[in-house]
């Protein structure tokens, strides 16, 4: 199985793409396609650079070659209007939420409506109230602070604003990591159901086997500085590299895959 | 059809009203048509309501929120109310935002203004007073830990004491003395303009001499350390707060006291003084180039003049303070920083407290210090 080369017209390319640190080299000749409506779910040992690579697609770590289009637009080619218009696209969930820690929830998630929709008053607070509960928050928590909030919920306020402006992409970094077991799962179910009604398309950052079972329709696994398997989860479980057999075949791979099987 | 923004338009049919939407219904083209929904739901409350969709071209959960915002205003939980002509899409939209029509909290409530204002006043009292408590606590821990370590030196953190001792003191050396020097000099220039009128230039040299020596040079050292030091202690101490580090340290046994707050007593205790003495003799030259440079005193008149004038005991009133200041710098440093609790803000925080509270102390500290060598004639 090859990373999916020969594939075109996905939602986010990725064509040989290298980034670096100074002298330390990331990814190298990195391929990959995620395409239109699916929930693509990246996975890598700790330091394979699985964030880094979508701060290469969000734009906030330019590679030092290769190519990265989203909705078919080169984001660091782009000048400042086309850029506005792939941001207003997407949404980003960051590892700790990212919520501006001085305003409140419902503030966090009326930010980016006012900015880019500019709306004001009681429709962005409309708005917001709805991305407040389709996250599955109660109402009193739009009145919180950030440092208020447990993790899961600061996860899920994250959430609300990055679907704050209707994108058609999002962007999860390690959605559940940090969260319960029961948390985790109920945030798997939440980004199902909200792919489903709302047609997102997911690039999400994970750790979590149980997510991967619950929630991707396709997996990348990160590996050597590339993508080495990136298909539906029952093709890379089989895939012939050590990193995956050992990840799929240990004790946890195997107990999340009878959870999903029971 | 060509792309129009979100548009509508009522009318009765049948007794029945009903809203015709067209148009792209997203977000950024609610605005225009916010408001007049809102009045018709107002005027339509508990009347039956029929949406028809069939001419809306766009809708995301925004335009889908509106919709059912005003369909659940109006509505009459008839049969008669319905939306019609939307789409497979918009249907489900529809059905997806239902549920979470409920309006949320944006801020938290606030009490009117004289009570909120009566209200941070009385926690800034209750708050000094319990900060006072905790400082003089934090100080008795140390008066504890010293004697007990001094008398097992093999407990003191030499490492770490001469560590901080490097770091707050030598280092500080460069700035101590430029800002001092410079401070002596405009001393002697403004004295120098004024006692010209009286033909008591001279004098300068007292007045350099007392004020660096009994009040500027020591004075100057502490306010630089407290800015410099004191403030890093706190981060220092804080980010090993915020990282679990001082809990780290406790469970294994070890009392941060003695690891890390005595360490950086020890060092700021020892060299204050020496940077305080440096800082009396840079201030003194300064005045001593100025007197020579501006106003003709050379250097041999004006080091006699000082022998002559300039009693040993403002030396020792001057240099007696470091110790004290220091002790109080490096403990507030020390007790802001273990009082960081969670967050990088609180850090910040916490930081400029330490910096504000031990230069308002080591003023008020310096004040009593003038008061009581005023009374015993030093």
């Amino acid at each position: 199985m090859t990373p999916d080369a020969e594939q075109t017209g996905g939602i986010i390319e990725v064509r040989g793409l290298k980034t670096q640190f100074g002298d330390f080299v990331v990814h190298d000749g990195l391929d990959l396609t995620v395409r239109e409506g699916e929930i693509l779910g990246v996975v890598g040992g700790s330091g394979t650079g699985k964030s880094v690579l979508m701060r290469a697609i969000i734009g906030l770590k330019r590679p030092s070659a290769g190519e990265v289009t989203v909705f078919g637009q080169n984001f660091y080619e782009a000048g400042g209007e086309a850029r506005l218009a792939i941001e207003r696209r997407w949404g980003v969930l960051f590892q700790g939420g990212a919520l501006f820690s001085s305003l409140t929830v419902a503030q966090n998630v009326m930010a980016p409506i006012r900015e880019h929709l500019n709306v004001e008053g009681d429709l962005a607070r409309d708005i917001a109230a709805l991305k407040i509960s389709m996250v599955g928050l109660a109402a009193e928590a739009g009145a919180k602070l950030p440092s208020e909030l447990s993790g899961g919920m600061r996860k899920r306020a994250g959430l609300a604003r990055a679907l704050a402006l209707d994108p058609e992409l999002v962007f999860l970094d390690e959605p559940t990591a940090g969260l319960d077991p029961i948390g985790a799962a109920r945030f798997d179910d939440l980004i199902v159901n909200l792919k489903e009604s709302l047609g997102l398309t997911v690039f999400m950052v994970t750790h979590d086997l149980d997510t991967l079972h619950a929630a991707c329709d396709r997996v990348a696994v990160l590996a050597e500085k590339r993508v080495i398997a990136c298909g539906p989860l029952d093709e890379v479980r089989r895939a012939d590299h050590p990193w995956i057999q050992e990840y799929f075949a240990g004790p946890r791979g195997r107990a999340a895959l009878a959870a999903k099987a029971s | 059809m060509a792309d129009s923004p979100a548009y509508f338009d009522i009318d009765l049919d049948n007794g029945v009203l009903k809203l015709n939407a067209g148009g792209d219904w997203r977000a950024r083209f609610l605005k225009a048509i916010d408001s007049r929904l809102r009045d018709f739901a107002d005027d339509s409350v508990g009347r039956d309501l029929i949406i028809d969709m069939s001419k809306v071209e766009y809708l995301d959960t925004a335009g889908a929120m509106v919709l059912q915002r005003t369909f659940h205003a109006c509505e009459q939980r008839s049969a008669a109310s319905k939306f019609v002509g939307a789409n497979e899409a918009q249907r489900s939209l529809l059905e997806q935002v239902e549920h979470h029509l409920a309006p949320c909290f944006v801020a938290p409530s606030r009490p009117n203004a004289f009570v909120a204002m009566l209200d941070r006043l009385g926690a800034g009292v209750s708050e000094a007073y319990f900060v006072a408590i905790a400082i003089l606590s934090f100080i008795g821990e140390i008066l504890v830990a010293i004697p007990r370590v001094l008398t097992r030196p093999a407990r003191v953190r030499w490492t770490s004491t001469f560590h901080h001792m490097e770091e707050a003191g030598v280092d500080a050396m460069p700035i101590v003395g430029l800002m001092s020097f410079l401070i002596g000099a405009v001393i002697a220039f403004m004295g120098a303009k004024i006692l010209q009128l009286f033909n008591a230039e001279i004098l300068t040299v007292q007045l350099v001499g007392i004020s660096v020596l009994r009040e500027f040079g020591v004075l100057l050292a502490a306010i630089l350390i407290a800015g410099r030091s004191g403030s890093a202690f706190t981060a220092q101490i804080g980010s090993m707060k915020i990282r679990e580090e001082i809990d780290a340290l406790r469970v294994l046994g070890l009392d941060p006291i003695e690891v890390l707050v005595l360490p950086r007593v020890f060092a700021l205790v020892i060299m204050l003084p020496v940077l305080a003495f440096m800082s009396s003799m840079l201030g003194i030259i300064g005045g001593l180039i100025v007197a020579w440079t501006a106003m003709d005193i050379p250097p041999a008149l004006f080091v006699s003049q000082f022998e002559e004038a300039i009693a040993m005991s403002n030396f020792w009133v001057g240099l007696i303070k470091a110790p004290f200041f220091a002790f109080v710098i490096a403990v507030i440093g020390c007790f802001q920083g273990m009082e960081v609790e969670g967050s990088a803000e609180s850090l910040g925080q916490r930081t400029t407290l330490s910096v504000v509270q031990s230069l308002f102390l080591v003023i008020l500290i310096d004040a009593f210090f003038a008061m009581f060598f005023l009374e015993i004639d030093f």
